[in-house]
């Protein structure tokens, strides 16, 4: 990883992209900090084990602008992303947290849709909002509202990069780019409309479709960074490479237009409710049929695979039979979509 | 996607790439892209490895960013430091590196720039904040300057006296000269950019063709245009014959653009430029006409002479000459990164250095 050079002696948003300079930032100062075992396995979440129970635990914070977006606002995203994390980590989600800080002068009523609209997700998901905190800042000290949430739930199957092995077959649950193109252009920065609505949706009943299937390694959300940067992680965390293809990863026409016009890469969007799979190659077809029977999967499809060669980088087979890498970003796309 | 998808036909590209490889039989053939968006579609379409290695392709001068030099980014990034300015910029500008800081920089240290993707919005930012004063960092060719223009006619029509341009606007021709001229460039052909030729059309190039004998072919952007540009050059060499041909007949007419050519006359006047890395080239920029001096950023806030630095041992002028690759410098994937790029020529996702760096 690049060590954060002299210029960049101030956090930038870059920093924040969840893109290289994200992960140089973990590795220089909180790696530094606080390293221990759990952390040091990078995940999304950690895994402890309380009175013999496995509990996945993770959190995250969210400050998405606009707070309402076609398909969802913060607080929805607050508990499905909280709660997609632990489902990915193989866990059943079960208990969830939320912090919430508020600007001063937050209209009232916004505040109890986020709360409706928190409820209602935790409800669909299945999760307990347990316990909470509300702090209020003077205005100005924040943008209208951040929130952040914590979950624990059950582990039901071990998962890791480590089991991981060459001819592993990777699956996307359906296509690409939705959630950003779609909190982008609620924004109204830009002249022009689409019909996208974002992808937020809970994965933890798609995920446990296919945890009872033995060739199932591993699943991450590519969420901020997108499914490229979720395929780098993977391939850094096993020291093998992959192969993908373009012509089979899902770009609707709505999202591929405004890439076009924005000359933005799709598989660098965030996605909120969209989940990559490596599984064993000879059970790809139970897992396949397993995805598609779920709502949620239903456009699932299988893009790539592990391969040794590849000098342990991710490589595209480009829509014209040609190859190139496909890196990690380097710094921001787009600032605060999740 | 309709008119996107059919020119990136698989079939159709397999099959020019194998009657390129027929063309070329034994012989080595040295192409040359000027535009950075020919770049990243032939490294993001993966098109180098369907070619045949005695084609090399090179990166030219046309990545409007990378060819802005340090001393224009000092003098945004003092602009900057002025109270009560706005700085509005395309994105890629945020992290070119100025002689010690970037625009990126400043604005994590608190100053005020606003990422535009549009003049326009520069204008919508000047008129929502008529006690700030907005400067807009006026970057790119021919395909960019008109809509420049147009704000700045917009601007004083509607009466907003609180927008200025910082002009580093740039003209292709008078850059693709230089490059003829050079005798130590070795270019069999030009891959001339599309968007820059629906404004000014074909006749600008024709001195590649009459007076250099260099075969040229204007194109379009996707891969399919891109293979076919290649084709029609190799023709060229194979009839030896060097002629200006347009690929790219679906938005390219032979007389551009004039109404665009007449507002960019209106606002600008032809001068002078320095372009990183190949130096001063005489009338390769446009600054502000007489009639719009008073929009000129330059004119308004004087600034001090400063004494610019480019980053030593950085080779952006020979690469974006193509003499050399981004390969040979001694600064590429070491000290000069995405991450903490040198030259501008990383940072730019047009850049040759950055698009070697992402797609290898």
């Amino acid at each position: 990883m690049p060590p954060i050079t002299n210029m960049d002696k101030k956090i930038l948003l870059a920093h924040g992209s969840g893109g290289s300079l994200s992960h140089s930032l973990i590795d220089e100062v909180f790696l530094k900090n606080f390293n221990n075992p759990f952390l040091s396995e990078k995940d999304d979440g950690a895994i402890v084990e309380i009175g013999g129970t496995r509990l996945a635990f993770t959190t995250d914070s969210y400050v998405v602008k606009p707070i309402f977006f076609p398909g969802g606002d913060i607080g929805k995203l607050s508990v499905f992303g909280t709660v997609n994390d632990l489902a990915v980590m193989g866990a059943e989600p079960l208990y969830i947290s939320c912090g919430l800080i508020i600007e001063e002068g937050l209209d009232r009523r916004v505040l109890e849709e986020i709360a409706l609209s928190m409820a209602q997700a935790a409800q669909i998901a299945g999760v307990l909002l347990v316990t909470g905190d509300t702090k209020v800042v003077e205005k100005g000290g924040a943008d209208r509202i951040y929130i952040s949430t914590s979950g624990v739930g059950i582990v039901k199957k071990d998962l890791s990069v480590k089991g991981i092995e060459a001819g592993d077959r990777i699956i996307i649950s359906g296509s690409v780019g939705e959630h950003e193109v779609s909190v982008l252009l609620a924004r109204e920065e830009f002249p022009f409309r689409s019909q996208v609505t974002s992808d937020l949706a809970p994965l933890n009943r798609l995920a446990s479709d296919i945890l009872v299937v033995d060739g199932v390694k591993f699943m991450r959300d590519p969420t901020r960074g997108g499914l490229a940067t979720t395929l780098n992680e993977i391939a850094e965390g096993i020291g093998l490479g992959i192969m993908v293809y373009e012509d089979k990863i899902g770009v609707s026409d709505g999202v591929a237009a405004v890439c076009e016009l924005l000359g933005l890469d799709p598989l660098y969007l965030a996605n909120e409710g969209k989940m990559v799979v490596v599984a064993k190659q000879d059970c790809t077809g139970e897992v396949l049929k397993r995805m598609r029977k779920n709502p949620l999967g239903r456009e699932s499809e299988i893009i790539g695979e592990v391969a040794a060669e590849l000098n342990g980088r991710v490589c595209l087979r480009t829509r014209i039979g040609g190859t190139r890498i496909l890196d990690m970003l380097a710094g921001e796309q787009l600032p605060r979509i999740c | 996607m309709k008119y996107i998808d059919e020119f990136r036909d698989r079939d159709l590209c397999l099959g020019l790439a194998k009657k390129i490889e027929s063309i070329l039989g034994d012989s080595e053939v040295t192409i040359m892209e000027v535009c950075g968006t020919h770049t990243m579609t032939i490294f993001r379409s993966g098109i180098r490895t369907l070619l045949p290695e005695p084609i090399r392709l090179l990166s030219g001068p046309g990545c409007p960013v990378c060819v802005t030099p340090a001393a224009y980014l000092d003098q945004a990034i003092a602009l900057s430091e002025i109270e009560d300015v706005i700085i509005a910029t395309f994105g890629d500008m945020m992290r070119v590196p100025g002689s010690g800081s970037s625009l990126e920089t400043q604005r994590a240290a608190g100053k005020k720039i606003a990422v535009v993707y549009s003049p326009l919005d520069a204008l919508n930012i000047a008129r929502n904040n008529p006690y700030k004063k907005v400067v807009f960092l006026a970057v790119g060719f021919e395909t960019t300057s008109p809509s420049v223009a147009v704000t700045a006619i917009e601007a004083k029509k509607s009466g907003i006296s609180n927008l200025y341009l910082l002009s580093a606007h740039k003209r292709i021709p008078p850059a693709l000269r230089l490059l003829a001229e050079d005798r130590d460039l070795n270019v069999d052909g030009f891959i001339l950019p599309g968007h820059v030729s629906t404004i000014i059309g074909v006749n600008p190039y024709l001195f590649l063709a009459e007076e250099y004998g260099i075969p040229s072919v204007i194109c379009g952007f996707e891969p399919l245009d891109i293979l076919q540009g290649i084709c029609m050059i190799l023709c060229q060499l194979k009839g030896k014959r060097a002629a200006l041909e347009v690929q790219y007949k679906r938005a390219v007419k032979n007389d551009g653009n004039p109404g665009a050519m007449a507002l960019l006359n209106k606002v600008f006047i032809e001068t002078d430029s320095e372009w990183r890395g190949l130096g001063t080239i005489a009338n390769s920029g446009y600054a502000m006409g007489e009639e719009y001096k008073e929009l000129d950023a330059g004119e308004v806030f004087p600034l001090e002479e400063m004494p610019s630095a480019e980053n030593e041992g950085c080779i952006c002028g020979e690469i974006l000459k193509g003499r050399k690759i981004p390969n040979q410098c001694p600064h590429f994937g070491e000290s000069c990164t995405p991450y903490s790029p040198l030259g501008p020529c990383m940072v730019s996702s047009e850049g040759t250095c950055a698009a070697y760096y992402k797609y290898g």
